[in-house]
């Protein structure tokens, strides 16, 4: 399209230009443009559980919360997958964190603001004890001890009839009020969103990026990459276990489902969906896929090949992921301006 | 008489059949410069590989400092003091050029003695750093993408961040190679200078006259064989060195 006496305009390359410095802060405009991508989804995660309640949508409620708990497992596994290991056994710190929580609750009638902050660490700490000797695989075999670890557990509970065998946990404390729930897991939410992307933004987050890239190099930087690569499963997996102590808690019974294969496929499913690397991608792909596999509910067995055709689909059209796109798109915004009159 | 900093014993590799390392002894004396020279394949790499830890030996030992430092982990290696360059650049591409070498900073190693300094200033020190082996700040150059850097400015690169770990001895794997005339001539310099501030380098390189003009000691591989070991005349004039490295003798005349 062409406008006379008009040119175009990118949005962002003034900004860009002057985003580092006070003057950033002169134009209304400027700030909307650069603060708009991050407040919104904010406000939007504030708003919807209260439309849901205006609107009396339970179910879908329900919804939000399976979202943002599942979501934090995605954050986890796009973190891990920032050091180059790819886990996909998610399951497994989710169902940590859940049991730990159920049982301490269950058996020791201990309370709620005690549990969820034990099982997160405990349940880190073991994940992180469980996977440690396998920490020098790479790549698929990695992948695929951590993909059977959830499935050893399922079967050990189910075999010895540890912690209620296939029964569960029933009876568990719930938390007072669903708006406790919900922004007690919004909040888990945004806090690991912010800190990782905070984190792989630091020296410590080029370590990180740098193990994935070339191992060989950090190792002769001097830095020991099994050291790391502890540390960042640990960090993934108490972002699981706190998910799954939620998870138990909030809806008052934990069993043998916590380490169903479901739990280790959607967040990967997501970050793929979403594209890797931001945090926000991951987010973004379960906010999408969870909402998207409930509503398929009502298709009965048809639900997982109309949800397999969308998850293609999507990869085919935006290889990139869809929160890459939509960025790249944003930062292409443009305006008309006035070009100089010429002689 | 200085002691010896580095002692290999008998070390020995073999990859299939193929024996890479074969009872190779050597030292390296605190504030000795050695070249390593060898024709292609002659196991020089792999040499390297073993005094750092990359690859197992099958026999034979390394000491530092008269520590045992034999199958080490390459990273404990490093922080131990000996810092090596890679033949094979191996930057971090996805990584601005100047945050590569802030990783090296942040290793133990360094951080034990540049502790305290606020975020920032490992950015700067790892800036200067690449000024010193010839990156244009002005250019903007430490700043650009690994991924973006020509061939010659990641072989710097990779003596930077030998550099960034305040080794005591440098490991330099063909540094020279795929560099320029003019880049060849700049680092020779740096590495002119390493010399007088008494650093304590083993050098591997092809280009025979630039190392025999630095070289205190000269160490000759052959088929994974220690073939000969004495000052850059004597080994420029062994008959031995000749007859398995023909074809340098030209560049040695
Ligand atoms: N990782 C490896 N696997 C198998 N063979 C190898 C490996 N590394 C080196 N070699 C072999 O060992 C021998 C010595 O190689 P190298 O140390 O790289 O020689 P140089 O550095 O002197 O050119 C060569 O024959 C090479 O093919
Ligand atoms: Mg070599």
């Amino acid at each position: 399209m062409v406008k006379e006496g008009y040119r175009k305009e990118r949005l962002d390359r003034g900004i860009k230009a002057r985003c580092d410095s006070i003057f950033m802060l002169t134009s209304y405009r400027e700030i909307l443009y650069m603060l708009l991508p991050r407040v919104l989804p904010i406000a939007a995660l504030i708003i919807i559980p209260l439309v849901l309640e205006v609107s009396g949508q339970v179910y879908w409620q329900k919804v939000f919360i399976l979202a943002c708990v599942i979501s934090l497992l995605a954050m986890g596994w796009d973190y891990l997958a920032s050091v180059g290991l790819v886990s996909l056994g998610q399951a497994l710190f989710f169902g940590v964190g859940a049991y730990i929580a159920g049982a301490l609750n269950h058996y020791l009638k201990w309370p709620i603001f005690l549990t969820i902050p034990v099982a997160t660490l405990g349940g880190a700490l073991i994940c992180t004890l469980l996977l440690a000797p396998i920490i020098r695989m790479r790549g698929i075999y990695f992948g695929m001890v951590t993909l059977a670890f959830p499935l050893f557990f399922n079967r050990i509970i189910e075999a010895t009839k540890l912690c209620g065998g296939t029964e569960g946990l029933p009876g568990l404390t719930q938390f007072p009020t669903i708006w406790v729930a919900t922004y007690l897991i919004i909040g888990a939410l945004l806090i690991c969103l912010f800190a990782f992307r905070r984190i792989i933004d630091t020296d410590y987050g080029m370590v990180l990026r740098g193990i994935r890239d070339n191992d060989r190099a950090i190792m002769a930087s001097g830095i020991n990459i099994y050291w790391v690569k502890v540390q960042a499963i640990f960090i993934c997996a108490a972002a699981g276990a706190f998910a799954g102590a939620f998870m138990s808690h909030h809806i008052g019974i934990v069993g043998m489902s916590v380490f169903a294969l479901d739990m280790s496929i959607m967040p990967v499913a997501a970050v793929v969906l979403g594209g890797g690397g931001t945090f926000a991608g991951a987010t973004l792909g379960t906010f999408i896929l969870v909402p998207l596999s409930e509503f398929l509910r009502a298709y009965g067995t048809l639900r997982i090949a109309i949800y397999s055709l969308v998850m293609v689909v999507c990869v085919v059209g935006l290889p990139e992921g869809i929160f890459h796109y939509l960025q790249r798109k944003y930062h292409q915004f443009d305006r008309w301006v006035t070009v100089e009159a010429k002689e | 008489m200085k002691r010896d900093l580095l002692k290999v014993v008998n070390l020995t590799k073999s990859f299939g059949g193929v024996r890479a390392v074969d009872e190779v002894s050597f030292e390296v004396a605190e504030g000795e410069f050695l070249g390593l020279i060898g024709p292609n394949g002659s196991g020089k790499t792999t040499t390297v590989n073993l005094i750092t830890g990359y690859v197992k030996s099958d026999k034979g030992k390394v000491f530092f400092k008269g520590k045992d430092i034999t199958g080490k982990a390459p990273y404990a290696i490093a922080n131990i003091g000996i810092a090596r360059s890679f033949q094979m650049v191996r930057p971090l591409y996805q990584l601005p050029a100047f945050k590569n070498i802030v990783v090296a900073l942040r290793s133990p190693r360094v951080m034990k003695e540049i502790r305290g300094g606020k975020y920032g200033e490992l950015d700067d020190i790892a800036i200067d750093l690449l000024e010193d082996v010839g990156f244009e700040r002005d250019s903007f150059v430490p700043y650009k993408l690994a991924s973006a850097l020509p061939h010659g400015y990641l072989k710097r690169m990779e003596l930077a961040r030998c550099m960034a770990l305040r080794p005591d001895l440098y490991i330099l794997d063909e540094l020279f190679s795929g560099m320029s005339m003019s880049e060849v001539a700049a680092t020779m310099f740096i590495i002119e200078k390493m010399k007088q501030g008494g650093k304590t380098v083993i050098m591997i390189e092809h280009r025979l006259r630039e190392l025999f003009r630095v070289a205190d000691r000269v160490l000759v591989l052959n088929f994974g064989r220690k073939i000969a070991e004495g000052t850059p005349k004597e080994i420029s004039e062994s008959n031995e060195v000749k007859k398995a490295y023909i074809g340098v003798e030209v560049e040695l005349a």
